[in-house]
């Protein structure tokens, strides 16, 4: 059953005119984009660099406006922000004055939830990310790896039906990052949330997707799906996956499809 | 509330900062600042040494130069003396009861301008259409130096207390509002599209993220415009009047008394330094969660 549905859609940025220089053109970002994603699975989607995959994002966020098609959460078409949706975003967006205890209970104080009762709940999903030893800290006093796990604790103690994480580990070392993706399949399965997940590197949308979605360079469109068979028992997911033939088949697969377009944002972006 | 939350975590983080995992203290421990693991900077002699050899000196040359003959002494008393002045002044009362009348004027005119300014500068950063309309006219008027002003407000108001709290309102206000509207309007765009995602209402995005983000840059205008303000009385009561160290400054000049004049300097000099850093104590305690506060 499909949790997320976006049918043919479009957007478009529209230039602005610069006072007594020609009018640029408009720039299609996204173009007839069709994709499902189902109750339950984590789904990746895969991209070259501009083409369109964070703006996809926050459509489905409801940040941003589209010109064309629609977007349904459940039965519901989304036309705006909701707490039914959690973000976790690439720079993690921590307040920085807060406490951890108080930045994972701020979308509970958005919703008017009192304030015993949210720390209870925050308290809850700071042990599920492994922080409850420093739930009195500032983000300026945690690492990268924390602070992402402080923006994911935030992003489910509001319980939303589908986490969208937008390269939420872009910007972390490579071994938090491996630990990080492991456990974030592990919390997911835990938590029994859907996840949307963006990202440019094919291993980590191999590793994490249940289904992998390949983006066209701009305007971005979704090319292929591929399902990727091993996820099914998760006990196989560990780091170690990466060595196995069945992993590198997918990954080749899923190379294979992108390879073409990232040729084609090169060349875009040198005639530019 | 917001701030609220400010005070404790900054408690918070010296209270406990020795017990932390041993994961995350090599990250945490790096930013610490060197002086808290020296000791306090007080009580190092060299880090003494450092910070005073300066004024030592610069006192050192000041007693010497007028005895020795280097410099007048007509024009320029030796520090000492001009030290037993403003001692002997301040023991008497006399230099104490000027700088409480420079003091509470400076400070009506600084209450006045954090009324005015702070509001003011709170609109022109939150409400976009009102900033387009009035900042020209902002812009305009903000060039115009308050001392200029001050023979058109005496004119106006006359050589009284009036005249001289305006100037100060006028000439504070600025640096309130200035930061209050850069402040407002330099939120991380990222924790507004936060609060977006979340749902807050304008209202709730204005007191829960705008201000609290603001509160620092807040907080450095009125620093500004409190040590401005005492820069201000000076001119002011040294252009009318009959009380203030303006008009002690004014008046020793004109009788000779070079002694006193030197005395008034350097009492201006030790409430501006000391306005200063109280208000950057403050300062501190309010933006704890930002890496660094300036200190000019």
């Amino acid at each position: 059953m499909s949790l997320i549905r976006a049918e043919a859609v479009r957007k478009t940025y529209r230039a602005r005119k610069r006072f007594g220089g020609a009018a640029k053109q408009d720039t299609l970002a996204l173009e007839d984009v069709n994709i499902e994603v189902r109750d339950g699975e984590i789904l990746t989607i895969v991209g070259p660099s501009g083409c369109g995959k964070s703006t996809f994002l926050d459509i489905v966020a409801g940040l941003v406006e589209h010109d064309g098609g629609a977007v349904y959460l459940g039965d519901k078409k989304i036309d705006g922000p909701g707490l039914d949706r959690g973000i976790v975003f690439q720079g993690y967006a921590l307040i920085p004055w807060k406490t951890v205890l108080d930045n994972v209970a701020f979308g509970l104080e958005a919703q008017g939830i009192p304030k015993p009762e949210r720390q209870v709940i925050a308290r809850r999903y700071i042990d599920l990310v492994g922080l409850s030893k420093f739930e009195d800290r500032t983000p300026h006093e945690l690492s990268g790896g924390m602070k992402q796990r402080v923006a994911i604790a935030r992003a489910l103690a509001f319980d939303p039906k589908v986490l969208l994480m937008d390269e939420p580990f872009a910007a972390v070392d490579e071994q938090t990052r491996e630990r990080l993706q492991l456990e974030l399949v592990r919390i997911a399965r835990e938590t029994k949330k859907t996840v949307l997940f963006i990202t440019h590197s094919i291993d980590e949308a191999v590793l994490l997707g249940d289904r992998v979605a390949i983006m066209t360079s701009r305007p971005g469109t979704i090319k292929a799906t591929v399902d990727v068979e091993f996820s099914r028992s998760d006990d196989k997911r560990s780091a170690s996956i990466r060595s196995t033939p069945a992993f590198s088949e997918i990954r080749e697969l899923v190379a294979g499809y992108l390879k073409s377009e990232v040729d084609k944002a090169l060349a875009a972006e040198q005639s530019r | 509330m917001s701030s609220q939350s400010t005070l404790d975590g900054a408690s918070i983080r010296t209270a406990d900062a020795s017990v932390l995992a041993s994961g995350a203290s090599r990250a945490l421990t790096s930013e610490q600042p060197s002086a808290e693991r020296d000791g306090p900077a007080w009580f190092n002699p060299r880090v003494l040494a450092r910070r005073w050899t300066a004024i030592v000196v610069f006192l050192a040359l000041w007693e010497v130069a007028p005895r020795l003959g280097l410099i007048n002494a007509a024009y320029l008393s030796p520090f000492s003396e001009v030290a037993l002045r403003l001692a002997s002044g301040l023991l008497s009362g006399e230099l104490v009861h000027h700088l409480l009348v420079s003091l509470s004027r400076s400070f009506s005119g600084f209450v006045l301008a954090l009324g005015v300014g702070l509001p003011l500068g709170v609109a022109l950063g939150w409400f976009h259409k009102f900033e387009r309309f009035a900042d020209p006219l902002v812009q305009l008027i903000r060039q115009v130096p308050a001392v200029a002003l001050l023979p058109l407000f005496i004119m106006l108001l006359g050589v009284g207390e009036l005249s001289k709290v305006v100037i100060i309102f006028y000439g504070a206000q600025w640096a309130i509002q200035l930061n209050t509207v850069s402040g407002v309007k330099n939120v991380d765009p990222l924790l507004i599209k936060l609060a977006r995602s979340l749902g807050l209402s304008r209202l709730d995005l204005f007191r829960k993220i705008i201000l609290p983000a603001a509160l620092p840059t807040i907080f450095t205008g009125l620093r500004l415009s409190a040590t401005r303000s005492i820069l201000i009385i000076v001119a002011a009561e040294m252009m009318g009047g009959k009380s203030g160290i303006g008009y002690v400054l004014k008046n020793s000049e004109y009788n000779y008394d070079i002694v006193t004049m030197y005395a008034a300097i350097m009492l201006l000099a030790l409430v501006g330094l000391s306005t200063n850093y109280l208000l950057i104590g403050l300062e501190s305690r309010f933006s704890s969660w930002k890496p660094e506060t300036t200190r000019y």
